[in-house]
């Protein structure tokens, strides 16, 4: 039982002794101190505190940031250990590959944890600081970093999904890279594509926010600004968060990580090291 | 049966339509080395990683201890030591060993393990600073936690010194001294025959032998080449000596080990007119053709 657990601790030291978590750590903070104090003008305005702006500016910001640094650690997790040919060792022992990988889903995961919340933290305190902050836009950091780290989780399990299916830690590198643009740039594309074909038709009004919500990207966007009223007007989106239930959004995000680990292990399951 | 260690039965396995290992027997008892060898593309590390449960096989039976490759114990009782291994970088020597000793659940003395292949100064240093010998001895480090059953090495000495094959061979001793069998995968005849208790040859996925080196020999029969340089005259020596010349100066010449004697006092006593004399027993290539002609036969 406490076999993964080992496989965590030495993930952890790697993560540690090769400086990702140093550098994921202050690219969060860097970014969301750069997007809190240059997005707070609009506070006058909008009447809201700079608190809520600040989390509204965090969330653009986590859509992107959250995927890319889930995929910089997944990529290599199976794939690397193919290359270097210690996967073949590490499978000779008693431990089961749905422990090797929960082990290196956990350590990965705390990383990210970790980045998220000292990256966030920092800038909501400043922000709440200079700012004010109300019990709701408290809330709404709280709600960000967690549903950033879900959103992380997503990515974590379709990275090594990609990297059982890559072979290599090249091939699954490009794969990540391609997978990233698809699920939060392309995709919204797409969308935004057939809405103005649609010109306000039944796939726009009934279909479009399901099949938005369906990205886990476009999930973690819809929960953090339909959740907070403050949000949703600092974002200017409220649209598409108004058409769809309530927990429409929260479940398109818990599912999905479990899914995804679901895919990797069964993928993993097939590597023939 | 049930006394051996491990046991294949009539293996198969095919990649596309290229068979890889055909009807392959084998079998180790407890404490017995035995050496596994073959060319590259033989089937060598296909046989281990199926013997690992690392790979599915088509046809026959693979026990380990009487358990199925793969199970969960067969996997506790044995250890494995990959070909050319590597591991992560980032880690040191202790931290990987003690990461192996807690996978394997049986713990284990790690810096005595790593003491007694001669890394105790380097364990604290991290792995990606140390050279192919040293990630090598850190390899067998892990095949000796936990006592295990049967131990599969492959090519073990691949990118040691001398001085460290000496040190490997001890230890495959003192594994199997224990009462480990141990199975060494390898491409050079010359490393293992002195230290092996009996010899399995993998030609194109077919077990063509499977005996002592002694016995290999004697029943093949095997040439012992005689290769004698002349000072002057080497169309009398080759006359002489019933040889053929080769490059020049040289007289080669062909003869059975009961003959060898014999052949080397007629050398002898030419006196002067032979100037070197250089002996080569049969090698493994000659041991592969002979028993790869006599399986096709």
């Amino acid at each position: 039982m406490t076999r993964f657990l080992a496989v965590t601790r030495a993930e952890l030291l790697i993560l540690r002794r090769n400086r990702w978590l140093l550098v994921a750590t202050l690219i969060m903070v860097l970014f969301a101190l750069a997007l809190t104090f240059a997005g707070s003008a609009p506070t006058g305005t909008l009447g809201v505190d700079m608190l809520t702006v600040s989390v509204a500016s965090m969330t653009t910001l986590s859509v992107y940031l959250a995927p890319l640094l889930a995929l910089m650690i997944a990529f290599d997790a199976i794939a690397g250990d193919v290359d270097r040919g210690s996967l073949a060792l590490l499978l000779s022992y008693p431990a089961g590959r749905g422990e090797i990988l929960l082990g290196k889903f956990t350590a990965h995961l705390a990383a990210l944890a970790f980045a998220m919340t000292v990256g966030f933290g920092t800038a909501g305190a400043l922000a709440a600081w200079f700012g004010g902050a109300g019990s709701e836009s408290l809330v709404a950091l709280c709600r960000l970093i967690l549903t950033s780290i879900l959103l992380g989780a997503v990515f974590l399990a379709l990275g090594y999904l990609l990297s059982a299916c890559a072979g290599g830690s090249t091939a699954a590198a490009g794969m990540s890279a391609g997978l990233w643009l698809i699920f939060v740039v392309l995709y919204d594309l797409g969308l935004l594509g057939a809405v103005v074909m649609d010109q306000s038709g039944t796939f726009t009004r009934s279909v479009f926010p399901w099949v938005m919500v369906a990205n886990p990207a476009d999930a973690f966007r819809l929960w953090n600004i339909a959740a907070t009223e403050g949000v949703a007007m600092a974002s200017g989106m409220t649209g598409a968060a108004q058409a769809l239930p309530v927990w429409a959004a929260p479940a398109s995000l818990l599912i999905w990580p479990v899914l995804a680990l679901l895919l990797a292990r069964a993928a993993f399951r097939r590597v023939e090291p | 049966m049930s006394d051996m260690t491990l046991t294949l039965k009539s293996v198969c396995k095919s990649r596309g339509k290229l068979c890889v290992l055909d009807d392959v027997d084998l079998s180790l008892a407890p404490g017995e080395r035995v050496a596994l060898l073959g060319h590259n593309g033989a089937g060598k590390s296909t046989l281990i990683k199926c013997v690992l449960g690392l790979t599915s096989f088509a046809g026959g039976a693979i026990h380990i201890d009487g358990a199925r490759p793969g199970s969960a114990d067969a996997r506790r009782n044995t250890a494995y030591l990959p070909e050319a291994v590597s591991f992560h970088p980032a880690l040191t020597g202790r931290e990987q060993l003690s990461l192996f000793a807690q996978l394997s659940g049986a713990g284990g003395d790690v810096p005595g393990l790593l003491d007694r292949v001669g890394l105790d100064d380097a364990m604290d240093r991290r792995i990606g600073a140390y050279s192919k010998g040293m990630r090598q001895r850190l390899g067998l480090a892990q095949v000796l936690l936990g006592r295990p059953k049967l131990a599969l090495l492959d090519e073990p000495t691949s990118g040691l010194d001398p001085i460290s094959r000496q040190d490997l061979y001890a230890i495959i001793d003192e594994l199997a001294g224990q009462g480990t069998a141990v199975l060494i995968a390898s491409h050079a005849l010359t490393e293992v025959e002195a230290r092996t208790d009996r010899i399995a040859i993998l030609r194109k996925g077919v077990m063509v032998a499977d005996d002592t080196l002694a016995n290999l020999s004697d029943l093949a029969g095997l040439p012992i080449r005689l290769r004698v340089r002349a000072r002057e005259n080497p169309e009398a020596l080759a006359a002489h000596l019933g040889g053929n010349r080769v490059n020049g100066a040289a007289v080669e010449m062909l003869c059975s080990p009961a003959d060898k004697m014999q052949a080397l006092r007629r050398i002898a006593a030419m006196g002067e007119a032979v100037v070197d004399l250089e002996m080569t027993p049969p090698r493994l290539e000659d041991l592969y053709r002979h028993y790869a002609k006599e399986a096709l036969q």
